[in-house]
């Protein structure tokens, strides 16, 4: 048999050999071993935690990108509302790479959730091969003479161990996978601390040019929804919009500020 | 004939498919050896088809070793160079 799969069948059965070379008494053998593969089923518990605390990160890196699809939306919305097309359509451009990769991103979280749960049902299926190993060797040990006993444990020694090595091999990849994600998730974060598609709108804090000039626009027209609120509490005519606030209703209206009544 | 699909399962295939999987199994080698990507997963889904309907997945309670390991379902096909070469999984 050719190959890593072939190589991994070999590596096992040296490995137990080695292992059933090394006792006299068999049933010694058997217990290091099962002793052994318990200790290996930790492992394997511990690999599945590892790859649930990595799932759980690409799910708030998705978290966060789905907020800022929402955002860079409204920005834009804020932007053509300026009549500034230009912000606007930067705006929808981040907004469309940032769907692309939630995406991808969604796709292979769910691609891992299946690993996971198929890590899982393995992990089950190893627990159950353990306890057949278990009871095995109390059969083997009662019942054969040493010579007999030692290939029996052989067999089922190397049943286990490929079943544990196969498991180590389906966490191997589960996490290669996950290492993957990360690292292309990790690329996200610095585009973000870069700019890219700075959460933070706040001035002086890092956001590009076009962040601050869409803060700009969305803190002008806040300001301009403020003045129109205060000016209709103040009484002054009837529902004042933002877009006429252009100067020269003021001009051509001076008696009706209110300090000019007084 | 017991086959494993790595990261999968352990199967209890009767013995008349060892030849067809023989056959596949060389046919995979080709098919890497070609550098033709979409025959050989072509190939490949037909050998874990083969294991999966034709096999019997073996009980939690059987503790046996493989006398064939097919690699892992989501093998690339630049993984598929190291393991489908020469005699391929299945020894001629």
């Amino acid at each position: 048999m050719a190959g890593m799969s072939g190589r991994m069948s070999v590596v096992i059965k040296s490995k137990i050999n080695k292992l059933l070379d090394r006792a006299e008494d068999p049933s010694e053998t058997l217990e290091y071993s099962y002793q052994k593969q318990m200790e290996l089923l930790q492992n394997v518990k511990k690999g599945i935690a590892d790859v649930v605390t990595s799932k759980k990160r690409l799910q708030l890196q998705q978290q966060k990108l789905e907020q800022q699809v929402v955002k860079l939306d409204t920005q834009a919305r804020q932007a053509l509302a300026q009549n500034r097309e230009d912000l606007a359509r930067t705006a929808l451009e981040r907004k469309q790479f940032a769907q692309t990769e939630l995406q991808s991103l969604d796709q292979q979280v769910a691609e891992l959730e299946a690993q996971q749960a198929q890590l899982i049902d393995k992990e089950q299926k190893l627990r159950s091969k353990l306890e057949q190993f278990r009871t095995k060797k109390e059969v083997i040990k009662a019942q054969y003479s040493a010579a007999e006993a030692q290939v029996k444990i052989s067999e089922a020694a190397t049943g286990v161990g490929e079943e544990m090595a196969d498991v180590g091999l389906a966490m191997q990849r589960a996490q290669d996978k996950t290492e993957a994600m990360r690292a292309r998730a990790g690329a996200m974060e610095e585009l973000e601390a870069a700019g890219a598609f700075d959460d933070n709108l706040q001035l002086g804090s890092g956001g590009d040019d076009i962040d601050r000039q869409l803060h700009e626009l969305t803190s002008q027209s806040a300001v301009d929804d403020d003045l129109a609120k205060m000016k209709a509490e103040l009484g002054q005519g009837s529902a004042p919009s933002p877009a006429l606030e252009e100067g020269a209703p003021a001009a051509d209206q001076p008696q009706q500020s209110p300090g000019g009544q007084a | 004939m017991i086959v494993r699909i790595a990261t999968e399962d352990q199967y209890r295939l009767p013995d008349e498919d060892a030849e067809r999987l023989n056959a596949l199994d060389n046919d995979a080698v080709a098919a890497v050896e070609a550098d033709d990507e979409d025959r050989f997963h072509a190939i490949f889904e037909e050998m874990l088809q083969l294991v999966r309907t034709d096999g019997h997945r073996l009980g939690e309670d059987e503790l046996e070793e493989s006398d064939v390991i097919i690699p892992p379902p989501d093998l690339s096909f630049s993984e598929a160079h190291h393991e489908f070469n020469g005699e391929g999984l299945i020894p001629d």
